[in-house]
């Protein structure tokens, strides 16, 4: 079953310091970076579009289409910026890359910078990542003794600028246009669209935002051509991918596969699931996305087949619960974490949230009462769609999803308490304190 | 059925249809979905909108649906109705034709309602709170909630004035809006996140801005209040009246609502034309000065040294004889308090009862300069002939001199604010300094040391597009208005004369000044003492020029004028007050008509006591020539003891016929009269003084809004909220003075000093020293200066 995988962002990271410049060109890094200087901006982004990179931030947007809206009559400077803001519940892709092999982001990062004729590029990492951080910024350094990054790189005339950006530990800011105020110093959150970031983004200049992944794909699309990374993956997937697996798996981590691949190949290359024990439900990608039971093992995990089953693709972040789970208790998480990132700018999602931690909270103790399934999907329904941006839709999704999928398990929350059900203790991954009964 | 926007407004050609639940609205381009639907009366419920605040989107309560937008495909979600742009033939339904928008906005305000409070029964916006009204109209009858309502400590003091109730709040961020797009001040912002979002400040920085007020008015549900409204009334037992602004020459329209009689607060009115719906904190808060233990009640006379209350007719006989004695040399001083009516009353006294021309509005500064400035570019110009509100938005550059909007009229700043941030107006200013309000205004400082204004104003760059705004104290500056009149002729460039108080553009229009009589009419032509004459049924209008205010009180003090007759007016307005004491206690006979105690009640041989403003009816002229009407709030009086009517029994008892004796009456005769029609006076030609004046340090000051001003008495809360009074330098002259910032140095004049934290100015000029113009009821007029006049400045280690 391993020849299922395709390492190409991943293949280096069991290196020996492969964050180090030297490792990483050894590799053959930074070379995609000369063939890329070679082309016009517009062949790569043509290139780009061929290879039918879509954004691996979650949404699947086509990478080619967004740097060719950046508008180049535009007198103002392009911005480049890389949402590494990775908080989503479960995906732990980006972190990973950036720790291991910061080069092939960075190498990324220019090609796409020369690509949009950006001279600035900034690199958004979520701030509770120190380590992380201190890696880029190493990386970034050692770019420019290299001569990678500055003035007149590599003696073509093109300059380009790369700073490493700590944000301070908001979920919100991983949505583009809080990043956005986040990066200029501001509260982050959601700007009102349109103006659309490509027309009028930091600092009211246009401006790309692209996932860690997208742009990290970009060095190995240059170099090896639209026709190998589209050999990858479905028909209108194409490529390769970071699928993080967690949870009730043998083995979790990232595993790097084409787009496409199912949740069962996956559970196999991960050692099935924890021993002894079944599939009861997963996210496909990220809390954000509705819960998928067994009935999909098979589903190719393509942005097209995920929706047609009713979910999202996202980040493939593949959370992986067995039948030890509580829904009720997974949900009510995942509820609380969403009330606590709320950014708090519209109502739905800052009071909704609130209300549906309440009400899960019954739901757990077994206090909910008849009626109640139906009140929580109603102002589910309430929050859902009206928010200012797609946070509060992610949160509604785990709800109604884990609702549908299992109403008999929030119909028990009218009698009994989800840790009598399921005692936490056995579904947990590590040992737990059990005071007070639960966790 | 269409419905069309205001015809005229815009080019039929530029409208494009939408249809709102199935009815075709024609609205301009760019139109939001919330307005259009506004337009044929569908009340779509919001909170955060806002027409004159950008369009934020964040509370949710205005989701409407889109089943095309026009291009055939419909929006999958809901949409918020105050961020849609409206597309051409898009289609909206509201909660009116669809089930999805309806369900949204109830389901929105129940989310709405979760957290807050049930304290409507005790909440200052109950019975007036979009809030609650909208829960009525557009919500569930019921909550489903069941859970903990989240609270707050409460409340908060955001400023002395303003109180937060956090609890309350629904975090529209309208408040916050407000503070950073319309007033510049952002001092409040929201903080914290998710249900713990609230709107903060700095620790050591209240919202101590001019027009906090604001705030409070638009605040959707009743978490900001102010301090001296809160608990006292309810809305439903406030009777509404509006009324125009005494405490500026700006006009702005407001709504006093008062309770038996008494006004319980003020609110900024809706006048698109003039405030919007906008107004400072002056405005708003300081009407307290008519109550406080200084209010006259009944005449006074003279009796040896004390003042004994008289009946009416006493006092009246008493006038009338003091004034018989001095018939023929009596002068006439009114102040900024009159409305249009009055001051017709006055203007007509003079010439009719005591034959003369010696009446003067100006209780300040001023020079004959002014006076034929007045009398050639201001008076007899109606309300479109010069410049407006709407004109400020129009400009492309407005050069302001010896004016500081924010300071001396609010409106006039927040409009000219608009105008920079939304139409791309240039703002310069001639100046010693770049103040905190021209700052806010993205203004470019003109550096001018006062006094050489008439140079800088040579040498100034404008064009038709420009309008330049002049304050009143210009007249203290030899050669500026002359080289501003010289300006607009050589460019076309158009020129405002900015009035400080509320009474003032009516006065110059009703003929209180020396060389005026009613109308615009020179005193000096002889045509129109003729044409007045024959309206007044007199025979004949005095001819001699009269005696401005400040020659009148040299002329009292020296003997040369018998009596003179004041309202309106303290010593400290003049540019001596001093003198102006002096002249008040050496007069043969001061008759005073006034609302409070004051220097001039305590020097005066007869005091008739005037009913306050919010007991009259009357007018206001503003600096555009608008009229503002003022309406009679306290009806409990039986008959109102107006300055006309007291003028009229004064004008009986002289065996004299005033004419009028109510306002209406002095309205309907002062509008027949109507504007001089004939030569009008000629233009002031006073060359620019020659430069270089030597040594010493130049005064610079003029008054800040929240000031000392007898109007502010009683308004503690908001006088709290006002700057505290420094002088300012430029750090050099600071150097040489030995004075480092937070120093105390004392600005002095031969009489006497003014002791004022130093403050270091970094746009300042060289060599120039600023003050406030009235620190707590101390005028300059104390230190018997004018700006551009020499002083010393001591202090520091020096």
């Amino acid at each position: 079953m391993t020849d299922t995988l395709t390492p190409v962002l991943s293949a280096n990271w069991a290196d020996e310091r492969a964050w180090k410049i030297a490792n990483y060109e050894h590799r053959g890094g930074y070379t995609a970076l000369r063939t890329a200087l070679a082309m016009t901006p517009d062949q790569i982004i043509g290139e780009v579009k061929d290879a039918g990179l879509r954004g691996r931030g979650g949404a699947g947007f086509p990478t080619g289409m967004k740097w060719s809206f950046v508008p180049q009559d535009n007198p103002n400077p392009k911005y480049l910026v890389v949402n590494a803001d990775e908080s989503e519940p479960g995906t732990c892709k980006d972190i990973p890359l950036m720790m291991a092999s910061p080069h092939t982001l960075v190498e990324g990062v220019i090609i796409s910078s020369y690509a949009i004729r950006a001279h600035h590029a900034f690199i958004y990492v979520r701030g509770e990542v120190l380590h992380v951080i201190r890696r880029l910024q190493q990386a970034v350094r050692e770019a420019y003794s290299a001569g990678y990054l500055g003035k007149n790189i590599l003696g073509t005339g093109y300059d380009l600028e790369i700073v490493v950006h700590a944000g301070a530990g908001a979920y919100i800011c991983g949505e583009e246009t809080a990043l956005l105020d986040s990066l200029e110093g501001r509260r982050g959150q959601p700007r009102l669209r349109p103006p659309f970031p490509a027309v009028a983004g930091l600092y009211a200049c246009p401006t790309v935002i692209n996932n860690v992944e997208s742009i990290a794909s970009v060095p190995g699309i240059v170099g090896k051509g639209a026709g190998w990374f589209a050999s990858m993956g479905t028909e209108k997937s194409k490529g390769h991918g970071i699928f993080s697996l967690s949870g009730h798996v043998a083995r979790p981590g990232q595993y790097e596969a084409p787009m496409g691949i199912t949740l069962r190949e996956l559970i196999d290359l991960g050692g099935g699931m924890r021993n002894g024990h079944a599939l009861k439900f997963f996210t496909p990608g990220g809390s954000s996305t509705q819960i998928l039971t067994g009935d999909h093992l098979d589903m190719p995990l393509d942005f097209d087949s995920v929706m047609a089953a009713g979910s999202l693709l996202g980040t493939r972040a593949l959370q992986i619960f067995d039948e030890t789970t509580s829904v009720v208790r997974t949900t009510l998480r995942w509820i609380e974490f969403y009330k606590h990132e709320s950014c708090g700018k519209c109502t739905p999602c800052r009071e909704g949230n609130w209300w549906l931690v309440q009400m899960l909270k019954k739901f757990e103790a077994g206090q909910a009462e008849d009626g109640d399934i139906e009140k929580m999907l109603d102002v589910a329904d309430n929050i859902g769609g009206k928010s200012f941006c797609a946070l509060a839709d992610g949160a509604v999704a785990c709800v109604t999803s884990a609702v549908h999928q299992f109403r008999s398990e929030f119909e028990a929350g009218y009698r009994t308490p989800a840790w009598e059900l399921f005692p936490y203790e056995r579904s947990a991954l590590f040992p737990v304190k059990t005071a007070g009964g639960h966790a | 059925m269409s419905v069309q926007a205001k015809p005229g407004a815009v080019e039929k050609s530029d409208l494009i249809s939408v249809f709102i639940d199935g009815t075709e609205v024609q609205v301009p381009k760019g139109t939001l979905a919330i307005r259009a639907a506004e337009m044929i009366g569908i009340d779509i419920p919001r909170f955060c909108d806002h027409p004159l605040l950008d369009p934020m989107g964040a509370c949710r309560q205005c989701m409407v649906d889109v089943p095309d937008m026009g291009n055939g495909r419909g929006m999958p979600k809901p949409q918020a109705s105050c961020t849609l742009e409206v597309a051409p033939n898009m289609q909206i339904q509201t909660q009116q034709s669809s089930a999805r928008a309806k369900k949204s906005q109830e389901g929105m305000l129940e989310l709405l309602l979760i957290n807050h409070p049930l304290d409507c029964p005790i909440c200052d916006k109950g019975g007036e709170c979009p809030l609650q009204n909208q829960a009525l109209s557009h919500g569930h009858a019921g909550s489903r909630y069941d859970g903990v309502k989240r609270t707050f400590p409460k409340p908060v003091s955001i400023s002395a004035q303003i109180l937060l109730d956090r609890e309350r709040c629904v975090l529209c961020a309208r408040c916050t809006r407000f503070s950073e797009q319309i007033s510049g001040d952002p001092f409040i912002a929201l903080v914290e996140r998710g249900a713990l979002q609230q709107v903060g400040l700095y620790a050591d920085d209240p919202y101590d801005s001019y027009f906090s007020g604001n705030v409070v008015q638009i605040c959707p549900v009743g978490a900001l209040t102010s301090v001296d409204y809160r608990f006292q009334a309810r809305p439903f037992d406030l009777v509404s009246t509006p009324v125009t602004c005494e405490h500026c020459a700006g006009g702005c329209q407001l709504r006093a609502d008062h309770r038996h009689f008494q006004v319980k607060r003020r609110l900024a009115g809706n006048a698109p034309e003039v405030n919007e719906e906008w107004n400072c904190d002056r405005g708003r808060f300081a009407f307290y000065s008519g109550r406080l233990g200084d209010r006259l009640k009944t005449p006074l006379v003279r009796d040896g040294d004390v003042m004994r209350p008289a009946s009416w007719p006493e006092a009246i006989d008493a006038a009338a004889t003091g004034l018989a004695q001095a018939r023929g040399s009596i002068g006439v001083l009114t102040g900024g308090r009159l409305t249009v009516e009055n001051a017709y009353g006055y203007a007509k006294f003079a010439r009719v009862v005591l034959g003369t021309n010696n009446v003067d509005f100006r209780a300040r500064a001023h020079s004959a300069e002014e006076a034929a400035f007045l009398a050639s570019a201001v008076a007899g110009r109606r309300l479109g002939e010069g410049v407006t509100y709407a004109d400020l938005e129009k400009a492309t550059q407005v050069i302001c001199v010896a004016f500081e909007a924010e300071e001396e009229m609010g409106a006039v700043f927040l409009r000219l604010r608009k105008a920079v941030r939304k139409k791309g107006l240039a703002v310069s200013t001639l100046a010693p300094y770049l103040s905190n309000g021209a700052h806010k205004l993205n203004a470019t400082l003109v550096p001018t040391v006062p006094g050489t204004e008439a140079e800088v104003v040579a040498a100034l760059d404008a064009d038709a597009d420009t309008i330049v705004l002049v304050g009143e104290r210009a007249a203290t500056l030899p050669g500026t208005l002359s080289a501003l009149v010289a300006l607009a002729e050589r460019t076309g460039a158009a020129l405002a004369w900015m009035p400080r108080r509320a009474g003032d553009r009516g006065a110059i229009e009703a003929g209180c000044l020396p060389n005026l009589l009613p109308g615009g009419r020179p005193v000096a032509d002889a045509g129109a003492r003729v044409d007045l004459a024959a309206a007044w049924g007199i025979e004949r209008v005095p001819s001699r020029p009269g005696l401005s205010a400040d020659a009148m009180l040299a002329a009292a003090a020296s003997g040369q004028l018998a009596a003179l007759v004041v309202a309106g007016v303290q010593p400290t307005d003049f540019a001596d007050a001093v003198a102006a004491r002096g002249a008040l206690e050496q007069a043969g006979f001061v008759l005073s008509l006034e609302q409070r105690a004051s220097e001039v009640t305590e020097r005066a041989d007869v005091v008739l006591p005037i009913d306050l403003l919010e007991a009259q009816a009357g007018t206001f002229l503003n600096w555009e020539h608008r009229e503002g009407r003022v309406n009679r709030i306290n009806k409990q009086a039986p008959s109102s003891m107006t300055d006309l009517r007291a003028l009229a029994m004064l004008a009986d008892a002289l065996g004299s016929d005033l004419g009028v004796r109510t306002a209406a009456k002095a309205k309907a005769e002062f509008d027949e009269l109507g504007a001089w029609d004939g030569v009008p006076a000629p233009a002031p030609q006073v060359a620019a003084p020659a430069t270089g004046l030597g040594g010493g340090i130049v005064l610079a000051s003029w008054r800040q809004l929240i000031d000392g001003s007898a109007g502010n008495d009683g308004a503690d809360f908001m006088l709290a909220t006002g700057k505290p009074a420094v002088a300012r330098l430029s750090s050099a002259t600071a150097y040489a003075l030995g004075a480092t910032e937070g120093d105390t140095v004392t600005v002095a004049t031969g009489a006497g000093g003014l002791e004022l934290t130093l403050l270091i100015e970094d746009t300042m000029v060289d060599g120039v020293v600023w003050i406030p113009g009235n620190v707590s009821g101390r005028g300059l007029g104390e230190l018997r200066v004018v700006p551009g006049a020499t002083v010393t400045v001591t202090g520091g280690a020096a």
